[in-house]
């Protein structure tokens, strides 16, 4: 297989642009399924990281071990976000996070 | 344009174009379609950095399970779950505020890339025998990660056991669903038949 040479600081650079783009998506967005798929790619961003750098200092394994419990933290994540925002739909019925007020009144 | 730089080319465009796709579609069925398109192309990134293992992790945990769930809860709330047009005086300073972080954000990294970019050269160097293979990597998860990996377990029991709770506590329940609750003679289905018939009845001739 050919060596895709790349330099780290590409990868750096592209995971930022993806961590921004899930940032400002969960900021700007008020829907709270699409405000989750934001974090999602944030993660996404981070392990992106995780592994390039594991790729520049390839004497050990620890950057793509950590991505592999990011990925886990993620699962347990939307599994139980996803059952909340269930929750919150039986209540309010909406995904609208300014709905999410109770606690206000 | 070598094979490499083009590989990284696709990957990247794919990446934020289903990241743009997530943020700014209207339908959530779309950004959760965008979602996915983003995780293939993270999936091709790891293939191309010699992690063959988190590539085939992520795509059966990410494509396989994540977006599935997101997709069967978007189905399950149906029309309801596309956001109604905001006409909230707070959309401009939200919009701000995202777009002020996030341009902090990439001047911050902008400026340490540029400023590793003086001493290093960032490239990658040539990998040993057997990287991001399942054996290496479970070499070290089980050596070096173990106690991590045992309190990961149990934390995808307890997200499990969580979602089923959060999911399950605010059940709104129907009115026979509620008389079915009360009644513990109609909750396994159907009155409960008496267990001695009375000896008016008439009884089936044993053979």
């Amino acid at each position: 297989m050919t060596q895709l040479s790349l330099h780290i600081q590409e990868y750096v650079l592209l995971a930022a642009v993806l961590f921004c783009i899930g940032g400002v998506g969960f900021l700007v967005r008020r829907n709270v399924l699409i405000q989750l798929m934001c974090v999602e790619l944030m993660l996404n961003a981070t392990n992106l990281v995780l592994v390039a750098f594991n790729r520049l200092y390839p004497e050990s394994m620890t950057g793509q071990v950590f991505a592999f419990f990011v990925i886990a933290v993620a699962a347990a994540e939307a599994a139980v976000g996803l059952a909340i925002v269930i929750g919150f739909f039986r209540l309010r019925e909406s995904v609208h996070s300014d709905d999410a007020d109770t606690l206000r009144h | 344009m070598t094979l490499g730089s083009a590989f990284f080319f696709v990957c990247s465009i794919t990446c934020i174009a289903g990241a743009l796709t997530t943020v700014l579609a209207r339908n959530p069925m779309r950004s959760a379609l965008g979602l996915l398109l983003t995780i293939v192309g993270i999936a091709g990134f790891y293939l191309g950095l010699n992690a063959q293992f988190l590539a085939a992790i992520q795509l059966i945990v990410y494509a396989g399970t994540v977006v599935v769930l997101y997709v069967f809860v978007l189905m399950l709330l149906g029309a309801d779950a596309t956001e109604r047009p905001t006409t909230s005086r707070s959309t401009l300073a939200r919009l701000l505020g995202g777009v002020g972080l996030a341009s902090v954000l990439m001047l911050l990294v902008y400026r340490s890339v540029s400023a590793y970019s003086q001493s290093n050269t960032g490239e990658m160097p040539k990998v040993p025998n057997g990287f991001g293979t399942v054996k290496s990597v479970g070499e070290h998860l089980f050596s070096v990660a173990v106690v991590p990996f045992e309190l990961s377990t149990a934390l995808l029991i307890v997200a499990v056991v969580g979602a089923i709770a959060v999911a399950r506590s605010g059940t709104k329940r129907s009115a026979q669903t509620a008389a079915r609750w009360t009644s513990p003679g109609t909750y396994f289905g159907g009155p409960v038949e008496p267990r001695h018939e009375p000896s008016s009845a008439v009884k089936e001739p044993t053979l």
